[in-house]
């Protein structure tokens, strides 16, 4: 493999500490190609570990955690609730009689939390004013580019019932 | 415009090596870009387009290896060529 081996005579610290102003010249643009070259390997590590995460994806599992009951919120009323840790903050909203949505309050741009805007009937995200759909969490406007998590709800007798989370 | 016989062999190297290192800048930033679209599509629970994306971005890196390469077999010519006269 000569043509990876540097042919030159002289020592390496010369060459990296040469006398020279033009061969300095040399030296800095060598060392910022390396750079530049090992940021590119960053890259390709990322895209690695994200195949890697990928490929051994298991679907979590959530548990069935009881969020509200039917009569406790008016059409238009929202409470927040936790699902399914006590870190990840949820919103329910009653969008009609018979219809209650639940998703993440963390919006997807970055992490702040969403509010339910009943003038405009959509779920605001104060920082960068964005905006997603209450039917489905869908993103309508603003800088965030994926749409928010959905909690799967099921009505059990008057229970509202958090039982999964729908990530499109 | 002199031609390229009377140009001096280290001001030929270094415009070598600006080329090169602009062809490794277009294809960093092209790699970034993909990162960030692949963590996004991830995210967003679209998981078929992480093998693609890892296979552009290795042949993007060793693109960018290659050329590496390249600049430091110049880099050693000039030299050499320096220390010869």
């Amino acid at each position: 493999m000569n043509w990876l081996r540097r042919s030159s005579s002289e020592p390496l610290w010369k060459e990296e500490f040469p006398v020279r102003t033009a061969d300095e010249r040399y030296v800095t643009r060598r060392q910022l190609t390396k750079f530049l070259v090992l940021t590119s390997f960053g890259m390709f590590v990322g895209n690695l570990w994200i195949l890697f995460r990928s490929l051994f994806y298991k679907p979590p599992t959530h548990p069935q955690q009881t969020v509200a009951r039917l009569g406790d919120l008016p059409v238009g009323g929202v409470k927040l609730f936790t699902y399914p840790t006590s870190d990840d903050h949820c919103i329910l909203v009653r969008t009609a009689e018979n219809e209650h949505v639940a998703f993440s309050q963390k919006c997807t741009h970055l992490s702040c939390a969403v509010y339910f805007s009943r003038e405009s009937n959509r779920l605001e995200c104060p920082c960068h004013n964005g905006f997603f759909s209450i039917a489905d969490g869908s993103v309508l406007q603003g800088p965030p580019s994926r749409p928010l998590p959905r909690i799967i709800l099921e009505k059990r007798g008057n229970e509202l019932v958090a039982v999964g989370i729908k990530v499109s | 415009m002199p031609g390229n016989s009377e140009v001096p062999p280290k001001t030929r190297g270094l415009t070598a090596i600006a080329g090169a290192m602009s062809l490794i800048a277009v294809l960093l930033i092209v790699q970034i870009w993909l990162l960030s679209a692949t963590l996004e599509s991830f995210l967003a629970g679209k998981r078929s387009s992480a093998s693609p994306a890892a296979i552009f971005s290795g042949l993007m890196f060793l693109i960018c290896f290659g050329l590496y390469l390249f600049v430091d077999r110049v880099d050693s010519d000039v030299r050499n060529s320096a220390g010869d006269r």
